[in-house]
């Protein structure tokens, strides 16, 4: 593990820029848990003021600290984006792992409502979702609905190793051994989709945390809950723009644009890490 | 032939299968509500304006069985369905009495024109910039394009659409930031008339288009990147075939066929993020219809729309399918 990350650093710039991205994104969430203001207290600061050094990205028309109210909202966004993951990722393991293994009407039962997840719009699904809960939609209830919608791409990612992982010799000796289904996938295989895991990790991260924001900008969500979708809608609703106090918009849109990019930089590298042809050609190995 | 008509059932087949998914989890996502939604919403749209007994009673008759509230399980289930195949979600609330069927069929049209053109433009400009880049690896320019892509790729629609509407709303404004057309014009096939609506979909647009962009951008980059070390255009290379017919010939056309089943897979994203988009600009399509239904409590508009967004996304899936083998004519039947 160790040598993989100093190799990384070393010859691909992606997952320097990307980790750098996350690690600043990581240090303003840690941060949260030393503010001196409460997150969901109000007027606690004089409104209106533009950034200074007593605070640095400027307050809110509603009496709040952005910087400090940034570290709450950025470190609950991540949350939601890492509780989705790991929920979506036992369904798409499940589900690749067991319809790559099984093969025949399993695989081809499972790939059908696999590509549905896929093809149907899922925002419209969302909406409806808030539309009937109304109230009772809280953030875990959306993360566990998100993770039952979002696990699809993955699961065919996923798939389709397992199925070259099948035709291998050790998966034969493990059945001549005696194992079960499932301890031929978690214990065989599991270790060798580890790798996609982790990119397509942070791509779904990604994926939920955009709906998030747009969500909760929109005001279908718990929007009392600081996230960075809560902040942009309360400033869409003070109409920040219009009346000049462009640091309320522009300061959480820079925090989640650099927690997007760094994700994202942080999967292509992973992803050309796995692939040994681009790997090769980065070293300086390759072809051309 | 057979094998095509094998091929196009099968895909009607999925067609079939996403739709019956689809629209049976509308119907379990509307019945897992804790709260009685035909008195609330009956309550709701009649507390303001007197409406006819006769107009009420219709509306509580559609949305008992929307809702599926009258009659046994299977009863209700069926009568679900009938509604949904007829296309007839009873009268809108918020529009109150116009039927929900032809403030959606009102819309359509919007939402259509901006998602084909924003989509083919977006496709077909990523796949031929990101096919260049990946065949000329050493100019800066393509090389600053990947960079730009890369970094604009994995942000979300709303935000990019938030930060054009500052831009061309009040920092820079040369662009219509809201709406359609312009105010109080008649509509028609007339220049002045086309010409505003498309200043007016410029903006909507260019959100799409920039964030769509990348990704067709990054994948033909790298799919083209592996294909020319591939033996056969290798072979033409030394052979002298005419470099840029390598490109569109050899290469581009091999590497088109993964990027069609891709635009396919992404449709329904492509879709969500142009219901966003339109909300933000105010465009007058299916988002921003969807997005008032659920402010105006609605039920009836925002139960139609989301089942002719799956209707409607699904169709568009059928026919890429159905076109993929003019471009692959190598037709997979697995």
């Amino acid at each position: 593990m160790g040598a993989i990350l100093k190799d990384l650093l070393k010859y691909n710039i992606e997952f320097r820029v990307g980790s750098m991205l996350i690690a600043i994104v990581l240090v303003m969430s840690a941060l949260s848990f030393v503010s001196p203001y409460p997150p969901s207290d109000t007027f606690v600061v004089a409104p209106d003021a533009p950034p200074s050094a007593a605070h640095w990205f400027g307050t809110t028309s509603r009496g709040q600290d952005v910087f400090w109210q940034l570290t709450f909202a950025i470190r609950n966004t991540l949350a939601f984006g890492v509780l989705v993951a790991m929920l979506s990722r036992v369904l798409s393991l499940s589900i690749g792992l067991l319809a790559g293994y099984k093969g025949g009407w399993i695989d081809r039962i499972l790939m059908s409502v696999n590509d549905t997840f896929i093809v149907i719009p899922l925002f419209p699904i969302l909406i409806l979702f808030y539309f009937v809960l109304r109230d009772s939609m809280s953030t875990l209830l959306l993360a566990v609905i998100m993770a039952c919608l979002g696990w699809a791409y993955d699961a065919r990612l996923i798939r389709s190793v397992a199925m070259s992982l099948k035709a291998r010799e050790f998966t034969q000796v493990s059945i001549y051994s005696g194992m079960t289904t499932r301890e031929i996938l978690v214990r065989e295989h599991l270790p060798y989709v580890m790798p996609i895991v982790f990119s397509t990790t942070m791509n779904n991260m990604n994926w939920s945390i955009g709906l998030e924001v747009t969500l909760a900008v929109l005001g279908f969500m718990d929007i009392n809950s600081p996230t960075i979708g809560g902040m942009l809608y309360w400033a869409n609703q003070h109409t920040a723009v219009v009346a000049g106090i462009w640091w309320w918009i522009a300061f959480p849109i820079a925090l989640v644009v650099a927690a997007f990019v760094g994700l994202f930089l942080l999967a292509v590298s992973m992803n050309e890490y796995i692939d040994p042809r681009s790997r090769l050609a980065r070293m300086g190995g390759g072809a051309r | 032939m057979g094998d095509y008509i094998r091929y196009a059932m099968k895909r009607l087949g999925q067609f079939v299968l996403v739709v019956f998914i689809g629209v049976n989890l509308a119907y379990v996502i509307t019945h897992a509500t804790p709260i009685d939604p035909v008195e609330q919403s009956i309550s709701a749209s009649t507390s303001f304006g007197n409406a006819a007994p006769e107009a009420i009673a219709e509306m509580r008759r559609s949305l008992e069985e929307l809702y599926g509230l009258k009659g046994s399980w299977s009863e209700q289930y069926l009568a679900f369905w009938s509604r949904v195949i007829r296309g007839d979600f009873g009268p809108s609330m918020s529009a109150f009495p116009t039927p929900v069927s032809s403030l959606i069929a009102r819309a359509m049209p919007w939402t259509i024109g901006l998602l084909v053109t924003s989509t083919i433009i977006t496709w077909a400009l990523g796949n031929y910039l990101g096919a260049l880049a990946g065949y000329h690896q050493r100019s800066r320019a393509l090389k600053a394009f990947g960079l730009a892509a890369m970094g604009l790729h994995p942000v979300p629609y709303y935000i990019v659409a938030l930060v054009l509407l500052i831009v061309f709303g009040y920092v820079w404004p040369i662009l219509p930031i809201s709406g359609g057309a312009a105010m109080n014009m008649p509509q028609g096939w007339n220049w002045p008339y086309v010409a505003s609506v498309l200043k007016h979909s410029a903006l909507p647009a260019l959100s799409l288009i920039l964030i769509g962009l990348g990704s067709w951008f990054l994948g033909m980059r790298s799919l083209v990147s592996n294909i020319i070390t591939d033996d056969h255009v290798v072979y033409a290379e030394i052979g002298g075939v005419d470099r840029r017919r390598i490109l569109r010939s050899y290469v581009m056309r091999n590497a088109l066929a993964p990027q069609l089943t891709g635009l396919a897979m992404s449709l329904g994203g492509i879709f969500n993020g142009a219901v966003i988009t339109e909300k933000v600009f105010g465009y007058p399509g299916v988002g921003t219809l969807l997005v008032d239904a659920v402010y105006a409590g609605d039920y009836g508009l925002v139960l139609g729309v989301t089942t002719v967004s799956i209707v409607g996304v699904s169709l568009g899936v059928l026919i890429i399918d159905l076109i993929y083998p003019l471009i692959d004519p190598r037709v997979q039947v697995d």
